[in-house]
Formats: structure tokens, sequence, C-alpha cells
């Protein structure tokens, strides 16, 4: 087949959707009903994902796969099936798979309808002029009502929904639909193979066996075994060692055209010489321009991650260098704190980023690891007219040094059914939430516009959220920018000594409150001493909140006969071993639990 | 011949106290008929074992040992007189207020028993009846008059406090009559919630009215300062008597001396092991007529062990430990060997050193086990 009648055979698409709605349902169908692997290898495939992805039901990793599809017309189509990561933590990474499509199909659940995701990925969509197909699912549960949702669909977002596939993933009904729709709607892929090579980085991770692998939509010109490319963003040059095809896994073709979906490998050590957003071109025959949206994306949340065990502390190094070669976003370097020890100062995309990151740590290098209280990039400008951002609350300067601070600011967009209105405006307010706009989507549900500092955000925002309006809203969010704002330090002294692990970075207006919760809460955690042990929270030199565990009256067996001895030695025994396992400030013991324990805070 | 003590675990109650978790069934005759028959014969299998051994005291412990016919006790201790070395001091038997009459206890008195403790826990009937004693007031005040006029002298009474819904007054009151009573000896001890009790179930759903750890620990205080201003000395933890009426059978335990238990639930400390009884019946009987020890599990007690267990053993008791006495066993000075706990005890108050002996403080009383766990490794 001649290459421009092949490219008008190619529809390269995503699939977006609020969480939950059936995405990757609707992924394996398609996957399924074009042939293209069994029942019993897809099972197989599901088993390779990550644990974690398929306990939180989001897709953490993209996969990208292509689809031979026999259309109705008789002819057979390529179908380039480009996953997106379904987190707002992610929007990046979406926006630039979106930017490798030509279209994408919205999947609304007909029992839900519009949720704040599915708006946040339309706009992305349409921000890369994407043809957006609706598709409603879910239509076989009882409580769906696919006619009203298509009408919300036209109402909310504009999409014409007369001719949307009606579809059970899960029953795999009216599948061919969506297929049908792919190949008549989305558009072909444009681009001429012989112009110069422009490639964009959608993803990358490392492979074992071929190094780093970047996931790439060649838009012009063609790229092959031996081309030596040249990624536009660092100028950093590889040769090209493979290119091929994700059919589901990889295979090797020779050559990967204008208009197509692929991977390229160049014996590339780090993901980060292959960032998603890069473009990649040859290096003899270099684009004028790189493709647009490249951005290094930085992480936005910061915390500290600390050994639970001291000796533990290269395992944690090497586990976050294994996480980091596949993970460009995460960043960490070491760190001191007086009270934990050797640890990890790490960045991180969001909340959600920080916790998958946690999580692995834990469970798949089997480490017991401490997490400070998450932080965010605060801009310091101080009396002597220098200007620099801190993540870290032990870096910020004394007070009297400081002219002003900003803080990041992030525009959230919280749809909830009208009934937890009022619960939603109460937290928000109650997180120094400026109210922008309120928009009915239907009679029943709005979505309520909000400016919110983003370390309000990260404490514990999203459960107050679904505990107030159990669990009907849904929430988004992207940066606005910086403001400035009244910030403190505040600092968690026990027994009159800093504990640097626990000190955050608050508003004024909130410092008392937060003083006040920690303080509580570190009293219930801490064992009762041999002495009164104060815990202070203070701004400076001046104390705000104070709680003081009293001193230990009462740790005694009062009856200890003969039949009794074995067995109150051992209860001392344990008693001891738990005493070895707590962290050691000053002359008072601070069990290793008391770190996580601030980090949650209870909405009253 | 080394010098022990000896103690017989009699399991049967007339009903289980809401608060106690010690091996005890209800009783039963046939039960008891062949419970004895069963001890009789580990009596017979550690004739042998202990021959090195001349046993000083004998407790009957339980369970309600008083429950069952004096005719039981007097078989075991027939027994124990063809077996063993006896060369007996004391000889204590537990009782239930209840369970004691005019004829066994002259039966007691006759087969040599000496000593005779009594749970009698409170002199409140509200507060008995809630902790689930099957006796009253009058019950004991009956039987006290009448182990009396039998001749006993050797007296002990178990008093509880921190009792649920008990005021402080309410203990002082228990205790005013029990001096008034001239009981030589007290066990005064605090209620303590064990698992698998009743109270300990309605302490986890809330419904246990028990005092907060600073009333409990001003009952303590106060029913010290009672005790000793009427000369009923505190002489361990949990124990006061009149002068020379400390319980001698106890002092093995706290001294770390050799000790030999038999029965279900039983333990021993001889031979530089620990071993413990079965604790279940059928177990129990099976061994036994097999030939088998009945013994659940052994520990064997090294010197650094010992040693520990001597100091954390020893410091329960008001007169403390040696310091050449600990040399003089162990061939070992004891600022050596634990000279971190004893500054860390020092430090804050919980020990005290005069001339040759270590003791606790009063505020050590309070928090002993933050001075045990010091000296255990």
């Amino acid at each position: 087949m001649d290459i421009r009648e092949r490219r008008s055979r190619v529809r390269n698409f995503s699939i977006i959707a609020h969480i939950d709605h059936g995405k990757s349902t609707l992924a394996d169908r398609l996957i399924q009903s074009t042939g293209l692997i069994t029942e019993r290898e897809m099972q197989e495939q599901v088993l390779d994902n990550m644990d974690l992805e398929r306990e939180r039901g989001i897709t953490i990793k993209l996969q990208t796969t292509r689809l031979i599809y026999k259309a109705k017309d008789g002819k057979e189509y390529i179908l380039n099936l480009i996953d997106t990561p379904g987190h707002v933590d992610f929007n990046y990474e979406v926006s630039r798979s979106l930017a490798a499509c030509e279209g994408a199909i919205l999947v609304v659940d007909a029992a839900q309808g519009v949720e704040a995701q599915t708006l946040a990925n339309v706009y992305l969509a349409l921000e890369q002029n994407l043809e957006i197909l609706p598709v409603i699912n879910k239509i076989d549960l009882p409580s769906a009502r696919p006619e009203e949702v298509k009408k919300e669909v036209e109402d909310v977002i504009g999409l014409d929904c007369s001719d949307a596939p009606m579809i059970s993933a899960k029953e795999g009904l009216n599948i061919e639909d969506v297929l049908e729709d792919i190949v008549k709607n989305v558009p072909a892929p444009k681009g001429d193979n012989s112009d110069p090579l422009r490639a964009l980085v959608f993803d990358s991770y490392y492979d074992t066996y071929k190094g780093v692998i970047a996931d790439v939509r060649v838009m012009d010109g063609h790229i092959r075994k031996g081309t030596e490319i040249e990624m536009m963003a660092t100028g950093k040059k590889f040769e090209v060692t493979e290119v091929g095809i994700f059919s589901p896994g990889m295979v090797p073709i020779d050559q990967l055209n204008a208009g197509d979906v692929g991977y390229v490998s160049a014996s590339i050590k780090n993901v980060k010489d292959a960032r998603v957003g890069d473009t990649i071109t040859e290096a003899k025959n270099k684009a004028d321009e790189a493709l647009p949206g490249y951005k290094k994306v930085t992480p936005m949340v910061y915390c500290g991650i600390y050994p639970a065990e001291g000796e533990d502390y290269n395992n944690v190094r090497d586990a976050l260098e294994k996480l980091q070669v596949n993970d460009a976003a995460l960043a960490f370097e070491a760190e001191t704190s007086v009270a934990l020890g050797f640890g990890f100062r790490c960045g991180f995309l969001g909340l959600l980023h920080l916790e998958i990151i946690q999580e692995r740590l834990e469970r798949e290098f089997d480490l017991n690891i401490v997490t400070t209280a998450p932080s965010v990039i605060y801009k310091v400008a101080k009396t002597n007219g220098e200007f620099f951002e801190i993540q870290n609350p032990t870096n910020m300067p004394d007070p009297q040094e400081i002219e002003y601070m900003e803080e990041p600011i992030v525009e959230a967009s919280i749809m909830t059914p009208t009934d937890y209105v009022g619960p939603v405006m109460e937290l928000c307010q109650g997180r120094r939430a400026e109210f922008k706009n309120m928009e009915y989507l239907e009679e029943t549900r709005v979505v309520m516009h909000y400016d919110i500092p983003l370390n309000e955000v990260i404490y514990d925002f999203f459960d107050a959220l679904k505990s107030k309006t159990k669990g009907y809203a849904s929430f988004d969010y992207e940066l606005k920018g910086y403001k400035r704002s009244e910030l403190v330090k505040l600092d968690i002294l026990i027994n009159k000594e800093l504990v640097d692990a626990f000190s955050i970075i608050a508003h004024e207006d909130k410092a008392y409150e937060r003083g006040r919760m920690i303080t509580e809460k570190l009293k219930d955690v801490i064992p009762r001493h041999m002495f009164a042990v104060p815990i202070q929270a203070s701004i400076g030199n001046k104390v705000i909140a104070r709680e003081t565990i009293r001193a230990l009256r009462k740790d005694v067996l009062s009856k200890c006969y003969g039949g009794d001895i074995s067995r109150k030695k051992k209860l001392l025994e344990k008693q001891k071993e738990g005493k070895k396992r707590m962290r050691q400030v000053g002359s008072v013991e601070v069990p290793q639990d008391a770190f996580l324990a601030v980090l949650k805070f209870e909405d009253k | 011949m080394t010098n022990g003590a000896l103690y017989i675990h009699i399991p049967f109650c007339i009903r289980k106290c809401n608060y106690c978790d010690f091996t005890s069934f209800n009783y039963n005759e046939e039960k008891v008929e062949e419970y004895i028959t069963l001890l009789l014969k580990e009596i017979d299998m550690y004739a042998e074992k202990v021959k090195e051994y001349k046993f000083k005291t004998l407790f009957f412990g339980g369970g309600t040992p008083s429950l069952i016919d004096e005719k039981y006790i007097y078989k075991i201790m027939n027994r124990l007189e063809q077996k063993f070395n006896l060369s007996l001091d004391e000889t204590t038997i537990e009782s239930n207020p209840k369970t004691l009459t005019r004829g066994k206890l002259l039966a007691y008195k006759d087969m040599g028993i000496n000593r005779i403790s009594m749970g009698v826990q409170s002199l409140d009937d509200s507060i008995l009846k809630d902790i689930g004693r099957s006796h009253g007031i009058k019950d004991f005040l009956d039987t006290y008059e009448l182990i009396k006029n039998v001749g006993f002298s050797n007296i002990n009474t178990d008093i509880m406090f921190n009792l649920p819904n008990q005021s402080i007054d309410n203990m002082i009151t228990t205790l005013k009559g029990i001096i008034s009573l001239d009981v030589p000896h007290i066990s005064f001890y605090s209620l303590k919630i064990e698992e698998n009790t009743n109270f300990f179930e309605k302490y986890k759903s809330g419904n246990l009215n028990v005092s907060d750890e600073d009333t409990e620990r001003e009952m303590y205080h106060k029913g010290i300062e009672l005790l000793e201003e009427n000369d009923i000395y505190q002489y361990e933890i949990s124990n006061f008597s009149k002068k020379g009426f400390e319980c001698e059978h106890n002092m093995y335990y706290w001294k770390l001396k050799p000790y030999l238990g038999l029965g279900l639930s039983s333990h021993s400390n001889m031979f530089n092991k620990r071993w413990g009884n079965t604790s279940n019946y059928n177990n129990y009987k099976d061994n036994i007529l097999n030939n088998k020890f009945p013994i659940l599990d052994t520990e064997i007690i090294d010197k650094k062990t010992k040693m520990s267990e001597y100091i954390i053993l020893g410091l329960r008791l008001n007169e403390g430990i040696s310091i050449e006495g600990f040399k003089k066993r162990f061939n070992v000075d004891i600022y050596e060997a634990f000279n971190g706990s004893i500054d860390y005890s020092l430090k804050y108050g919980l020990i005290d050193i005069n001339r040759e002996k270590i003791y606790l403080t009063k505020k050590g009383l309070d928090l002993s086990n933050v001075v045990f766990k010091e000296f255990i490794e």
C-alpha cells in the first residue's frame, strides 16, 4: 500500500473520562473485539499492571496499543489507542497524549452523567483541537438514564450526541458502534514523510533490555533504525537502535512514518533525557521548530521521606533511584532532620503522586518509611532584595528578614449535587478559598469554581470534600499562579526542643488552629514519660498552643507470684521492645506514627 | 539438701468471679475425685526428681481449695509426706468464706495446716455482688470468728481496691473493718482487668466504672498509710503484715528460691529452669495417665536472666536486694552488671540505696515496671 493511502487508514485517538466511568473497560473491549488478543491473554495483561493502579482504579502508567479493524466499508484501518493517565496530578501527561491524537472518545457514565474530570478532560482535548466523540457507557445499569445524560452532554459541553454510541463496555454491548464512529469521525493524520523529522514524545519509561523507550507520535518525516536523533529541548543526540509498534507488546518494524504512533529506543540511559513533551528530530536534518507545548514537569508538592530504621538509608536511596528512572517527575535529594536523621526531600506532581511513591516504597521495596507533612513551593522576597523559592519549612528565613511571601493558588472546580452546596461552601471558606462563580449544569447539579491556596488542598481537602458530600462531589484543579500571602512558620516544640520534622508553613489566620490540632494529636500519641512533657506550637518565640503530657503516675504489676513471673516478664520485654522503636527527641521518645498522625486533620 | 517451696493447684470454684483469669472449673464431685487421683500420681512422678529438696512451705492455691472435701486435702498431704522430704514451717490453704465449716477447719488443723488465706476483697455487699463473689459480709465475719475460735492465728485476707463503683472512702471503710478484726496479714492489691474475663468485655465496651489512674494511686497510698498506722507493715508491693507474719511461701518466689508447683497450670522454678504445667484439663489428664510430665513450656534460666530476675523480683520486697548478697550469689558486682539501669532509676528517684540495700522508693512502688524494664534484657 502506498504511504499516503496507508496514512488515510490511520486513526490516532485517546479515551477520556471521569474516574470510574469505564475508560479502561472500554479500552479492553476495543482490544478484544478487534481480535488482537484472547480473553485469556487479556486477563494476563490486566494482571501485569501495577497492583496499585487496579486497587485505586486509576491509570498511572500509559499503555498504547495498535488495533487493526476491518470496517463496514470493507477496508482495514489502523487504530492507535493512546491511553491517558486518569488523575489531575498527571494533567500534563494527559495533554501530551492528547497532542499525539486527532480524536478522543469521551466516555460518560449513563448513571453519573458529566463530572468534574469529564469537563477538565474535554477542555484539554479542545485545546488540542481534537474531534471529540461522546460515548454513553453503562447503559445496562438499572440506574442508567442515557437520554438525560445525552442531553446533559449537549447542554453542558455542547457536543452533539444524536449519533453517540450507547454502550455497555462491561457487557460488550455496541462496541462495534464505537469502532465505526472512530473510523468515520476521527480525522486521518496529516504530515509529510519528506519533511524534516518531528516526533512528539508522549511517554517514556525504562526497559531493562532496551534502555529508555520513548513512545512517540511522528508528526512529520520518518524515523528508522540508525537515524541519528536529537532531543530538541535538551539538545542531546542519540542513535536509534530500534523502532516499532505496540501490538500490544513491542514489535520492531523498519520505519515509523508521518502520522504513525510507535516507540523509539536509542540506548538512552535516563528518562530525563527523553522527557514527555520533547520533540525528536533528525540531527543532520533538523526541524526549524519544536512541536509546541513542551514543559519540564516540576514538582508541586514536597515532603521528607525517612527510613524508619536508620540503617535503611541506602535502601531508600536505591529505591528512589529505581523509581526515578521511570518517573521523570519525581525529584529527591538528601536532607538531614534533627528528629529523623538522614533522609530525603522528595518532590511530587501532587498528593496522589506522593501517595503512590510512598506506597510503592513500602510495597515493592518492602521499606518502612516515615513521611513528614507535605509542603508546597513558596516564594520568599527578603528585605535585602533576595527572591527565592522554598519548599522545606526549615529553610524559611526569620520573619524580620522577610519582605513578603507568595503561595501557589489553584483554580478548582467542584461538581456537586445541589444538596451539598452548603457543606462545600463551608469547607471552602474554612480553606481560605475565594469563590469565583457557580454554574448550574442541570437543576440538581452545579459546578462551583474557587481559587484555593494549594497548601490548603494538600491538607486532606479531598477526603474532607468526599466526607462532606457523601462521596458525590468531584474535584479538579490546576495551578493558577502565585499570590502574596501572610505566611508564618509554625514550629512544634516537644519538651522545649524544636522538632524540625513537625514544622509547617501555614497562613497566619490558620496557624493557631493548626497548632492546636497538632499539639492535641501529639498529646494523644506520645506516651507518658517519667517527667511532664510540654508540647508547644510556636510562631517565632511566641507560643500559640500548648498541651502537657503529664508525668507517668503508675506502671506497676500489682500481683506477681510463682505462676505470673514468665508471663509478666514477657509483658515487660514487649514494652521495652516498643520503646526501642521510638524516635528520640532530646529525652522524649516519640513513636513513629506521631509523624503520620499530624498529617491528617479532621474537619470539624 | 536445699530448701524449697511447694504449691498445689486446686482448680475448682463455686463460680468464677468477674475479674478472675486463673484456671478453674465449676465444682463437680466426679471431676474432683478424678483430678485428685491425677494429682497424687503427679506427686509420685516427682518423688525421685526432688529428693534432694526439703520443702519448708506448702501452699494450696486455686481456684478454691477449701471448696473440696477435706478428705482430698488429707490424701494429698498424706501422699506428700510419703514421697517428699517435708519439713513444713508454713502450710497455707486458700479459701472462700462461704466454704469453711468448723469441721473442715478442725480437720485442716489436724493435718498440720497453720495458715488460712481468705478471699474477702471488700466489706461492701453491693460491691461483692458486682464483682461476682459468692459470699457476703456476714459470711466473712462469721467464718473469721470460727477460724479464730478453732485456733488459727496466722490468717490472710485478700482485699482489692479500685473496684467498679468504689470510692476512696468505701475502700477506707473496708480496710478499717479488716484492721478492727486484728487480721495479721493482708494482700492489698489493685483490680487489674485481665483478658478473657467478664470485666474485660465490660471494660472494652465502656461499661465498667473504674477510677482513673490518679484516684487509683490515691487509694493505694491511703491504704498503705492506714495499714502502717495500725502496725500492719508493707513488705511487698501488694503485701502487708504484722511483724513476723510475712508469708514465707511467697518469699520463695520473690527471692528466686526453688519451688515446685503441682497440678493444672502450676509453675515451678528449679534446676536452673522454670516450667509451667498445661492449663488444659484433658492434656493434663492424658499426660499423667501416660506417665508423662504435663508440662507445657520450659524456660532455661541462664546466669544473666537469673541476675535480672533476682533484681526485679527482689525489688518487689520493701527490704530490697542486698548488694553483698547479690555478689555472693552471682559472683558479680551489681554495679558492674547493671550500672546504667541503676543510674537511670536513681536519677528519677525510683530506687534508693541505703547501706547494703537497693530498694524501691515510694515513687518506685508506683512505677516499679519502669525500673524492672531497665533491668531486663
